[in-house]
């Protein structure tokens, strides 16, 4: 007798991204893509002015004012004391974001506001990001909020525009992807080398079309503020966005923040938050497993995100490389660095050392750089700086006395915003100068032209801002 | 948006993977409305430190100064969501790229503003870059976006991939924006039944940006 199919049960195991994405789906649509709902539409000043002005000829409203606020961090200077008036080079864009807010009722965190910041920075910390939300903004590390728990999309100008006109975005249902670190993560390995190592070992085209859920022990190991980190560089895999999903910390941490909710309605938004998991038999198109037990801090020799390596290890040859292109590209990035194959990564002098960025400009991020630097001085040959990824993380970190352990170190103590690691501000690292930087993209002239930028942590930086080159933070002599 | 159906002109090759948008459209393009992005389109390879152009980059070389088909490897347009980008290499007069793959937000942005990112299959991608090579003196291709094809000097048909959606969408020029507040009433609709559901996730009358 054959067997009959099971009668239809219960929905078929899902993952956390499918849970999020299935609860914004408005409709699909004819082509095939999905017509998904924007809960937080994030706006910064360099790739909002001509949506609005796409907005303004088309004759159309901002749909949804209420759910879009706008902060200025990518053109603003963070020289000390600055305001809008002191940024000669961002004028234009900072004043048309200002006069476009004004215009359709939207919310702006200025130069001059307490909540301003870089906008992945703000989004979690103000409670404007999260657990099982979908955040658009026009900035492709919009993924950083995936540390929360939310779909984090990136997009580019003419969907700022699609978004403000429609509060929705129409997309390719992204593939779900897994990451799971097994094993423990060694004393001085931060989120940004689990990361760094992850791009190294799958390449900067491996999460093309995808969700990537990251999951393990290490994983729930992290604190928040670390699986943003985390999340922050999944457009550097390639994919559309990284999440976590979310649990007790996540809750604990969203408790306070500004525009959270509060108390019975926090409570069902818990409920709901932590419920938001991945189903045991749940598919995933590509699994990948990283062993954490195996990875020393990280450093970048060439330039692209893949081109990383231990601290332990030495600059690779081109010739070591399998594959014909990426031999190629290995020998360009060698000849634009400035570096020989076989050269050791520690060792390696910095003229310029960078703390800061989306993908490391929060509070805990200060304070792991400052546990290293604390009674020591920056080498002579060096210019260093710290940038908080916001004014609050500056408050926070002045309550605790860090900007005094920065500038006794002999650190710039600046205002916040993207500064050094996009370059599109003042600040910029000089022609052939070799920074250590804690953002996210070492590309050839990333940060000024003919810079040589170095990605890593935020304590093997302050290790190398001290040290005058780089070098290992676990072998560090403690103060 | 501008329709697109079909495209003849120059192909220019640049065989790198990973080319990202940083590269494409350096930053010091993106703090005016109004700077020249055809000037900046691929600045930091086709000009030295000193603004002279860079005599062995391709689009520095003719005919391929005024190419309109460019042939790249593969993910094109990764880094920045910067649409900065696809507006570069319009202005500059490319309206098509064709690759193995593109970064997901390049590719998004490259539709909505009318320049067709056509993938190639290795052996294609392989074939056509010989074929730029072989017609370097002459290298016009035509590119046909309802067949989907690429007809270059040597007259042989290649195929390119884009999901019919896309193809049409781009074909009759169509507003994305219109398209979507076709749906009004669904968004409309979503919105209520997602406000009794997730309630704590939608400000009423209060707007986010006013303290608590």
């Amino acid at each position: 007798m054959a067997d009959r199919p099971p009668a239809a049960t219960t929905a078929a195991p899902s993952t956390v991204f499918d849970k999020i994405w299935d609860a914004h789906l408005v409709k699909r649509l004819d082509d095939g893509r999905d017509l998904v709902f924007v809960d937080r539409h994030v706006l910064q000043e360099t790739t909002s002015a001509q949506a609005f002005d796409g907005l303004a000829r088309a004759g159309r409203a901002v749909r949804h004012a209420e759910l879009t606020v706008a902060t200025q961090d990518h053109i603003v200077s963070t020289a000390p004391g600055r305001d809008e008036a002191t940024n000669p080079a961002g004028r234009e864009l900072l004043g048309l974001m200002r006069t476009n807010a004004r215009a359709h009722g939207i919310p702006l965190f200025g130069v001059d506001d307490r909540r301003q910041g870089i906008v992945h920075v703000i989004g979690p910390e103000l409670g404007l990001a999260l657990p099982g939300s979908l955040l658009a903004c026009g900035d492709s590390h919009t993924s950083t909020v995936g540390g929360l728990g939310a779909l984090g999309i990136g997009v580019g100008t003419s969907e700022v525009e699609h978004v403000l006109a429609t509060q929705t975005l129409a997309m390719t249902r992204p593939r779900n992807m897994r990451v799971t670190f097994e094993g423990a993560v060694e004393p001085g390995v931060t989120a940004k080398d689990l990361i760094l190592h992850t791009i190294g070992a799958l390449g900067t085209a491996a999460g093309q079309g995808s969700a990537v859920e990251y999951a393990g022990a290490a994983i729930r190991r992290l604190p928040v503020e670390a699986r943003l980190t985390l999340c922050n560089m999944s457009i550097e895999l390639g994919a559309r966005l990284g999440l976590v999903a979310p649990d007790e910390a996540t809750v604990a941490y969203v408790r306070n923040r500004e525009f959270a909710p509060t108390g019975s309605a926090l409570a069902e938004a818990a409920r709901y938050w932590l419920g938001l998991r991945t189903d045991a038999d749940a598919m995933f198109g590509q699994e990948f497993t990283i062993d954490c037990s195996r990875i020393a801090p990280q450093v970048t020799w060439g330039t692209s995100p893949q081109d990383v390596a231990g601290i332990d290890a030495a600059v690779p040859d081109p010739a070591s490389f399998a594959d014909a292109k990426r031999r190629e590209l290995a020998a360009a990035a060698l000849r634009y660095m400035g570096l020989e194959p076989g050269t050791r990564l520690a060792g390696l002098p910095i003229d310029v050392a960078f703390i800061g960025s989306c993908t490391n400009g929060r509070l805990s991020d200060l304070e792991a750089a400052a546990a290293v630097i604390q009674g020591r001085r920056v080498a002579p040959t060096v210019r260093a700086l710290v940038v908080p990824g916001s004014t609050a993380v500056k408050r926070a970190a002045e309550a605790i006395g860090l900007d005094r352990v920065f500038r006794a170190a002999g650190f710039e103590w600046r205002d916040a915003g993207c500064s050094l690691c996009v370059s599109v501000n003042e600040d910029t690292v000089p022609p052939g100068a070799r920074c250590l930087a804690t953002s996210n993209r070492n590309f050839e002239n990333r940060q000024g032209p003919r810079s040589r930028t170095h990605l890593a942590s935020p304590a093997m930086v302050a290790a190398a801002a001290i040290a005058g080159r780089i070098v290992d933070v676990r072998r560090e002599p403690a103060p | 948006m501008t329709p697109f159906v079909q495209l003849t002109g120059f192909m220019a090759a640049m065989p790198l993977a990973n080319i990202n948008t940083d590269a494409i459209i350096p930053s010091a393009w993106l703090r005016s409305m109004t700077a020249d992005l055809a000037a900046g389109l691929f600045a930091g390879y086709r000009f030295d430190e000193a603004g002279r152009e860079r005599p062995d980059f391709v689009l520095n070389r003719p005919p391929f100064r005024t190419a309109r088909i460019l042939l790249a490897d593969e993910n094109f347009g990764c880094g920045s969501s910067r649409e900065a980008a696809v507006w570069a290499l319009a202005r500059f007069g490319i309206r098509c790229v064709l690759a193995p793959s593109f970064a997901d937000i390049f590719y998004e942005n490259a539709f909505r503003n009318g320049l067709l990112a056509g993938k190639l299959d290795p052996a294609t991608f392989a074939a056509l870059l010989a074929e730029v090579d072989r017609h370097a003196d002459n290298p016009v291709f035509t590119v046909d976006l309802p067949s989907t094809t690429i007809m270059g000097p040597d007259g042989i048909a290649r195929r390119f991939a884009v999901p019919a959606s896309r193809a049409e969408a781009l074909i009759r020029g169509d507003d994305e924006i219109e398209s979507t507040l076709r749906h009004a009433g669904d968004i409309a609709a979503f919105h209520r039944a997602a406000r009794t559901t997730r309630n704590w996730l939608y400000p009423g009358v209060r707007n986010l940006g006013e303290t608590a």
